[in-house]
C-alpha cells in the first residue's frame, strides 16, 4: 500500500498519541478515592462493635474540644520552632512544646509542597495527587470531603483569616473570611497586620467555633531573603507573640465552659535553604505540628525529639476532636497523644472509627484488599475489641480489662499505620505494565518514522507501507501470541492494579495487535534501508554534499534540547533553551545572508563586524567543517554569490537587516514575560502593563497592536474577510474593554464590568465566519480548475481566522507576542526563505522552533500555573467542559499552531514542488515526536528522583499535550496536502 | 618554509597561553583579594591587556605578513587608530549581540561589557593585528576555504574556538548548582578564554597534523 509521506506522518503520530496516553495513564497513578466521594450525605457512624451482647453506643461520640485554633503559618520549618530558632525567638512556644500541656510532632508534608495542595491535604487528609492538580483546574472549590465542609454541616461557625486560598477552596463556609493575597511577595508585614488585627476583637467575642488563621509573611521573607535572614527571627517573634496572645485568651475563657479548647500550629509546607520550596527535600517538606489543650497532660522535662508522622494525620484528629465524621478519603492516621487521657472506651471508640474509614477506602481503591496485612489486622482488631466491649458491659474487673484494653488499643495502632501506610503508597505506586506497553508503542512509531527519512523525503513524497506483507505474517502472528502470553502473565500474577489489566480482553488485543504489527512494519522497514544501503555501497556513489552550517545548527539544536530534558533545572528553564537556540538560529541565518550576499559588494565595516557575529551562532558548524574536511580547497567561487543581482536596493537592504530585526523583536519579546523558576521573580514589561495603573498604557499598546495585526494580516484577504477581521479586531478591544482590561478614550474608569459575553460571541461569529470563507474558497479550489489562488487566499484566511481567534483569548498584554510574531513571519518568508531558497525542511525546522520560543514568550512555562485558564472563560456564561478546554489549549499553544499554519499556508503559496506539504508535514511529525519519545524513556528512568513530582511530571504532561497538537497539526497538513493533489 | 612557520606559530601561541596563565597569577602579588571569581572584573581587565601586549609585541617581532609597501608615518598612525576604531566598534557589537541574546540591559552593564571587551580581545586583536583593518581580508579568511597561510588557519580556529567556548559558557547558567560562576558572565568569560586557549593549543597541532593536505595559494 503506498501512502504520501504526509499521510504516513499522521498517522504515525496518531499511534504515538494513543502510546503517549497509555504511558501517561500507566505513569499518573489514579488517586485514592472513595467511590461515593462526590456526595456529602451523612452515612451512619459505624457502630461499637461487640462480641453477642448489644452495645448501646452507635452516634458519633462528642466532640473533645468545644474551640478549636488553627495558626497556619505559611512555609514553617520544624527548626524554627523545635530547633535554635525556636528557642531563641520563640520563648513562649518553647515553654509550650517542653513544660506545657501539648504534644508536639514534625509532620511530613508531601511533594509538591506549595500551599494549595497543602491545605487540602491539611483538611482532607488525601494525599492530592498530581493529577488532581490538572483535574481541578476548573474548579478551585474543594469538592472533596473534608474537615471544613464536615464542620459547616455539623452547624460549627468558622472564621477564617489570612491566605485568600482558603477563601477560594472552600466559598461560603466561613461567617466570617478576610482573605489576603499572595501576590506581592515583597510584603512581609502589611499582609500578618491584616490577620492579627482581628485577633482581639474576635477572641473576646468566642461566638466561634473554629479560627483559622494563615500567616504568609515568613513565606515572604523566605522566598526575599532565604531561611538565615534576620528578619526572620523577628517574624519569628511575632508569631510567638499571636500564639500567647490566643493561648492565654483561650485558657481564660475556658474557666467558663466546660470542654477544653485546642491550639494547633502547624506550618503548610517547610523552606528550602534558598528559601523556596515545592520540591521534596527534607527542609521543604519537614513542619512542626504543635497541639496545645489543656485536656493534655503537662510533661515534666523537655522532649526535644518530636515525633515524625504524616502531614494527613491532622484531618482524622480535627474531625475526631471536633466530633465529626472522619474525611472519607483522608489516608491518615489519628494521632493518638491527643485522645490519651480519654477513657479507654472511648479511646478504643476513636480508634475503632478511624481504622474502618480507613479500612472503607482500601476496599475500594484495591481489588485484593482481603490479603493486605493491615485488613487482616483490622478483623482481629475489630474481634478484641468486642471481647472487651462485652467484657465491659458486663463489668468485669477493672485490671482484666485495663489490659485486654491495652492490648486491643496497640493491636488497632498497628493496623492503623499498616493500613494508612499501604494507602498512601497506593498514590505512589507507578503502572510499570502500561508504561512499558506505552513506550514500546512510542519508540516503534519513532523508529519507523527514522527508518523511512530517505523514502519520505525523496522528490516522489511517497512511501511503501508493509500493512498485509505475507512475508511477515509469521513474525506478527508469533509476536501476537508471546505478547498475549505475556499479558496473561502479568495480569495474573500482579498484585497492584495495573491499567491496562483492567482493560476489556477486545482492548487490550487491540492493543497487543498493535505493538505488533509496528513491529513488523519496523522490521520490514529495516531490511529495506539496509538492502539500499547495500546497493548504494556497491554503487559507491556517495553525494558529496557538505552539511551546511544551518544543517548542523538545527541538528544539534534539536539533539541539544532533548538532551537538556535529563536535567531538571533545564526544564524549568526550558524557554531560555528554545531563546538561545532562536538568536543563534538568527546569528547563523545572518551569516548565511552576509556570506551569500557580501563579497560581491564593497562593503561597509558595520556589516562586516555583523558576519564575525553570525559566526557566535555558526561557530560549532564550523568548527566541525574544520575538523571533517581535511582538505582547504582555495575555489571559493564555489558558492555563486547568487541572486543579489536580481533584488532591488531597498529590498537588500531588508535581506541583510531582517535576521537584526528579528533578534530585535525576539529580545523585547523575552523581556516580556518572565517565566520559568529562577528568574520568575524579575519584573518584566507584562507585570507593568497588567497593574491597574498602567491601564492607560495597555489599552494604547492594545488597540495600536490590533490595528498592527490588521495592517500585517489583510494584505492577502479576500474583501469579505477584510471586512470581517476589522469588525472582529474591533470587537476584541471591546470585549477586553468590557471585562475592564482596557479603556475606551471616552469613558474613563466609570463603567461597571461585565462579562462581555455578547462582545466575544460578536468575535466568535467573525471568526467562524473567517475560517468558513476559507474553507469554502478551498473547496472551491478544488471544483475549478486553476484554483491556485483562491487556494492560497482559502489558506491564508485560514491562518488569519486562528490570529483572530488567538487576538481574543490572549491576554491584552499579550497581544504584542502576536504583533511581532506576524511581523517574524512576513520578514522570514519575504526576506529569509525565499531569497535564500532554504529547502523545505529547513523551513519547517525554523517554524518549529520559533513556535515553541513563542509558546514561552506568551508567558507558558513547564509549570502547570502558568496555564491561563481565564481563556476558557471567554464568551461563555459558565464553565463547560468542551469549549473551556478547547478554548484553553488554543490559547496556551497559541504560538506554535500560529507558527505550523503558517507554515502551511506559506509552503503552499510558494508552490516550489507539489510534495512540499507532505514533506513538511513529516518533518514537523518527525521533530516533534523526537523529544517526546525521548523525554518518556527520561521520565521512566528518573521517576525516584527527587523533583518527579514538581518539575518533571507537570513537563510530561505538556509533552503529551505538546503531541496531541502535532498530531492535530500533522492531519491539517494532510489534509491540506489531499486538496493539493486533488486540484 | 611551512614547517618553520608552523613552528613559530607553535612558538607564539605558546606565549599568548602563557600571558593568560601569568594574569591569573602575577596579580596575586600586587593586588589583595585577587582572586578570578571574585574580582572578575578586575581580572577581565588585566587579562585582556596582557594578551592584547603579548598580541602586539608578537606582531612587531614576528611579522607574519612581512609586505607593508608604504611605511610612512601618518599610513601608520591612521593605521592604528582605524584599528583602535575597529575594536572599539567590535566591543560594541558584541555587547549588542549579548543583549539580543537575553543578558540584563540596565544591570549589569559593565560586566556585560567588558565580557564583550574580553571577547573582542581574543578574536578582533589577533585579526588586526594580522589582517589589519581590511574587512575584504576578514571576510576571505572566515567564507569557506579562504585562507592564504598558516597563519589565518590558526586565526581561524582560535577565533571559532572563542565564539564557541563562550556559546558553550552559557550553558551552566540556568542550572541549580548555585555555584559562583554560574553568575552572568563569568562562565562565558571562563567559556570564552578556555574556548580560546584550547584554540591556541589544537591550532599548531591541527596544522601539523593536516600539513600534507593544505595548500596556500600564495606560499
Amino acid at each position: 500500500m503506498r501512502l504520501g509521506s504526509g499521510t504516513f506522518a499522521a498517522c504515525c503520530v496518531v499511534v504515538e498519541v494513543l502510546g503517549v496516553v497509555l504511558f501517561l495513564r500507566g505513569f499518573f497513578p489514579a488517586p485514592v478515592r472513595s467511590s461515593s466521594s462526590s456526595k456529602h450525605q451523612a452515612e451512619p457512624p459505624a457502630p461499637e462493635p461487640s462480641a453477642g451482647a448489644s452495645s448501646n453506643w452507635t452516634k458519633l461520640p462528642p466532640p473533645l474540644f468545644s474551640k478549636v485554633v488553627i495558626v497556619l503559618i505559611d512555609a514553617l520549618r520544624d527548626d524554627f520552632v523545635f530547633g535554635s530558632k525556636g528557642v531563641k525567638f520563640m520563648p513562649y512556644t518553647t515553654y509550650l512544646v517542653e513544660k506545657g500541656a501539648s504534644h508536639s510532632f514534625v509532620a511530613e508534608a508531601k511533594p509538591p509542597t506549595v500551599t494549595m495542595p497543602r491545605i487540602k491535604a491539611l483538611m482532607t487528609g488525601s494525599v492530592p495527587g498530581f493529577i488532581d492538580v490538572v483535574m481541578n483546574l476548573n474548579s478551585p472549590a474543594l469538592l472533596e470531603d473534608n474537615v471544613i465542609t464536615q464542620a459547616k454541616a455539623a452547624g460549627k461557625r468558622i472564621i477564617s483569616y489570612g491566605d485568600e486560598t482558603w477563601v477560594k477552596l472552600f466559598p461560603k463556609h466561613f461567617v466570617e473570611y478576610d482573605g489576603t493575597t499572595s501576590f506581592f511577595v515583597s510584603d512581609y508585614t502589611e499582609v500578618d497586620e491584616n490577620v492579627t488585627r482581628h485577633l482581639d476583637k474576635v477572641l473576646k467575642r468566642g461566638d466561634w467555633d473554629v479560627l483559622i488563621l494563615h500567616y504568609l509573611g515568613l513565606d515572604h521573607i523566605g522566598h526575599v531573603s532565604g531561611p538565615s535572614s534576620p528578619l526572620i527571627g523577628r517574624k519569628l517573634s511575632e508569631m510567638d507573640g499571636v500564639l500567647m496572645k490566643i493561648h492565654t485568651a483561650l485558657l481564660s475563657e475556658e474557666r467558663e465552659t466546660l470542654l477544653p479548647s485546642l491550639l494547633v500550629l502547624c506550618g503548610d509546607h517547610g523552606m528550602s535553604e534558598t528559601g523556596g520550596h515545592g520540591a521534596s527535600s527534607t527542609e521543604e517538606v519537614s513542619t512542626p505540628l504543635l497541639l496545645v489543650s489543656s485536656a493534655f497532660e503537662r510533661k515534666p522535662g523537655d522532649i526535644r525529639h518530636p515525633k515524625h508522622v504524616q502531614q494527613t494525620d491532622l484531618a482524622a484528629t480535627l474531625a475526631i476532636g471536633l466530633g465529626l465524621p472522619i474525611p472519607k478519603n483522608s489516608v491518615g492516621h489519628l494521632l493518638f497523644p491527643a485522645i490519651e487521657g480519654k477513657p479507654m472506651r472511648e479511646q478504643l471508640r476513636f480508634l475503632h472509627l478511624n481504622t474502618v474509614q480507613l479500612t472503607k477506602l482500601l476496599q475500594e481503591n484495591v481489588p485484593s484488599y482481603e490479603k493486605e496485612p493491615g485488613f487482616e489486622q483490622f478483623k482481629i482488631s475489630e474481634r478484641l475489641h468486642g471481647n472487651w466491649i462485652r467484657l465491659y458491659l458486663e463489668e468485669n474487673n477493672s485490671e482484666v480489662l485495663f489490659n485486654l484494653g491495652t492490648k486491643v488499643r496497640r493491636q488497632y495502632l498497628d493496623a492503623l499505620k499498616t493500613l494508612s501506610l499501604s494507602l498512601s503508597r497506593q498514590v505512589a505506586q507507578y503502572d510499570v505494565y502500561s508504561m512499558v506497553v506505552g513506550t514500546v508503542v512510542v519508540l516503534e512509531v519513532l523508529t519507523l518514522l527514522l527508518l523511512s527519512i530517505p523514502q519520505a523525503l525523496s522528490s516522489k513524497a511517497e512511501l511503501e507501507v508493509p500493512l498485509l506483507s505475507p512475508v511477515f505474517s509469521l513474525l506478527f502472528y508469533l509476536t501476537f501470541l508471546v505478547l498475549s502470553a505475556v499479558h496473561v502473565i502479568v495480569c495474573t500474577s500482579t498484585e497492584s492494579s495495573c491499567y491496562l489489566c483492567s482493560l476489556s480482553w477486545l482492548t487490550a488485543g487491540g492493543v497487543m495487535v498493535l505493538v505488533s504489527a509496528l513491529l513488523c512494519a519496523v522490521v520490514s522497514a529495516l531490511t529495506k534501508v539496509l538492502v539500499r544501503g547495500k546497493l548504494l555501497s556497491k554503487n559507491a556513489a556517495h553525494s558529496n554534499s557538505r552539511w551546511s552550517e544551518l544543517d548542523l545548527l538545527i541538528l544539534l539544536g534539536t539533539l541539544g534540547h532533548v538532551l537538556s530534558l535529563g536535567a531538571s533545572s533545564f526544564i524549568e528553564e526550558e524557554h531560555q533553551t528554545w531563546y538561545f537556540l532562536v538568536s543563534t538560529l538568527c546569528l547563523a541565518l545572518c551569516h548565511d545572508i552576509y556570506r551569500n550576499y557580501l563579497p560581491g559588494d564593497d562593503c561597509e565595516p558595520q556589516r562586516c563586524l555583523h558576519v564575525e557575529g553570525g559566526f557566535d551562532g555558526a561557530t560549532p558548524a564550523l568548527q566541525d567543517k574544520n575538523t571533517s574536511s581535511a582538505v582547504l580547497e582555495l575555489n571559493r567561487g564555489c558558492k555563486s554569490p547568487s541572486s543579489l543581482g536580481t533584488l532591488r536596493g531597498y529590498e537588500k537592504w531588508m535581506v541583510l537587516a531582517s535576521p537584526w530585526v528579528i533578534l530585535t523583536c525576539c529580545r523585547l519579546l523575552r523581556s516580556l514575560n518572565q517565566t520559568g523558576v529562577q528568574w520568575a521573580h524579575r519584573p518584566d514589561l507584562g507585570h507593568w502593563l497588567t497593574s491597574s495603573d498602567h491601564k492607560a498604557a495597555l489599552s494604547v499598546l492594545a488597540a495600536l497592536s490590533l490595528a498592527v495585526i490588521f495592517a500585517l494580516i489583510q494584505r492577502r484577504c479576500s474583501p469579505a474577510s477584510k471586512v470581517a477581521m476589522a469588525l472582529g479586531l474591533l470587537g476584541v478591544y471591546c470585549y477586553r474593554a468590557a471585562i475592564g482590561n482596557v479603556l475606551f478614550p471616552w469613558q474613563q474608569d466609570n463603567k461597571d464590568i461585565s462579562k462581555g459575553i455578547l462582545e466575544a460571541r460578536f468575535v466568535y461569529v467573525f471568526v467562524l465566519g473567517i475560517l468558513f470563507t476559507g474553507t469554502k474558497d478551498l473547496l472551491k479550489s478544488q471544483v475549478v480548475a486553476a484554483g491556485f489562488t483562491v487556494k492560497t487566499v482559502g489558506l491564508w484566511e485560514l491562518y488569519s481566522g486562528f490570529v483572530l481567534l488567538a487576538a481574543l483569548l490572549l491576554r491584552p498584554h499579550n497581544l504584542p507576542v502576536l504583533v511581532l510574531s506576524l511581523l517574524i513571519q512576513t520578514l522570514m518568508a519575504k526576506f529569509v526563505w525565499k531569497p535564500l531558497r532554504h529547502d523545505v525542511a529547513k523551513v519547517t525546522v525554523m517554524h518549529y522552533w520559533f513556535g515553541q520560543a513563542f509558546f514561552y514568550f506568551q508567558g507558558n512555562s513547564n509549570n502547570i500555573a502558568t496555564v491561563d485558564i481565564s481563556a476558557g472563560f471567554v464568551g461563555l456564561d459558565t464553565y463547560v467542559e468542551i469549549p473551556a478546554i478547547f478554548l484553553t489549549a488554543f490559547a496556551t499553544y497559541a504560538g506554535p499552531v500560529l507558527w505550523a499554519s503558517h507554515l502551511v499556508s506559506f509552503l503552499s503559496s510558494e508552490a516550489s514542488s507539489s510534495s512540499a506539504l507532505s514533506h513538511a508535514g513529516f518533518c514537523y511529525a518527525l521533530i516533534g515526536s523526537f523529544p517526546v519519545s525521548a523525554y518518556i524513556i527520561l521520565v521512566t528512568s528518573l521517576r525516584y528522583h527527587l523533583f518527579i513530582w514538581s518539575v518533571f511530571s507537570p513537563k510530561l504532561l505538556y509533552e503529551g499535550m505538546h503531541l496531541l497538537i502535532t498530531a492535530a497539526v500533522c492531519v491539517f497538513f494532510t489534509a491540506m496536502d489531499q486538496t493539493n493533489t486533488k486540484s | 618554509m611551512k614547517d618553520t612557520d608552523i613552528k613559530r606559530l607553535l612558538y607564539t601561541h605558546s606565549l599568548c597561553i602563557f600571558s593568560i596563565i601569568l594574569s591569573i597569577f602575577i596579580p596575586s602579588f600586587f593586588l589583595e583579594n585577587f582572586s578570578i571569581l571574585e574580582t572578575h572584573l578586575t581580572w577581565l581587565c588585566i587579562c585582556s591587556v596582557f594578551v592584547t601586549a603579548v598580541n602586539l609585541v608578537l606582531y612587531l617581532v614576528v611579522k607574519p605578513n612581512a609586505s607593508s609597501k608604504r611605511s610612512s608615518l601618518s599610513f601608520k598612525v591612521t593605521r592604528f587608530v582605524k584599528c583602535c576604531v575597529y575594536f572599539l566598534m567590535s566591543c560594541f557589537t558584541f555587547h549588542v549581540i549579548f543583549v539580543l541574546y537575553g543578558a540584563p540591559l540596565i544591570e549589569l552593564v559593565l560586566e556585560t561589557f567588558l565580557f564583550a571587551v574580553t571577547l573582542s580581545t581574543f578574536t578582533t586583536v589577533p585579526c588586526l593585528c594580522l589582517l589589519g583593518p581590511n574587512i575584504k581580508a576578514w571576510l576571505r579568511v572566515f567564507s569557506r576555504n579562504g585562507v592564504t597561510s598558516v597563519w589565518e588557519n590558526s586565526l581561524q580556529i582560535t577565533t571559532i574556538s572563542s565564539f564557541v567556548g563562550a556559546w558553550l559558557g552559557a550553558f551552566p547558567i540556568p542550572l541549580d548548582w548555585e555555584r559562583p560562576w554560574q553568575v552572568w558572565p563569568i562562565s562565558c568569560t571562563l567559556g570564552a578564554t578556555f574556548g580560546y586557549v584550547a584554540g591556541l593549543f589544537i591550532s599548531p597541532l591541527w596544522i601539523y597534523w593536516n600539513r600534507k593536505q593544505l595548500t596556500y595559494k600564495n606560499n
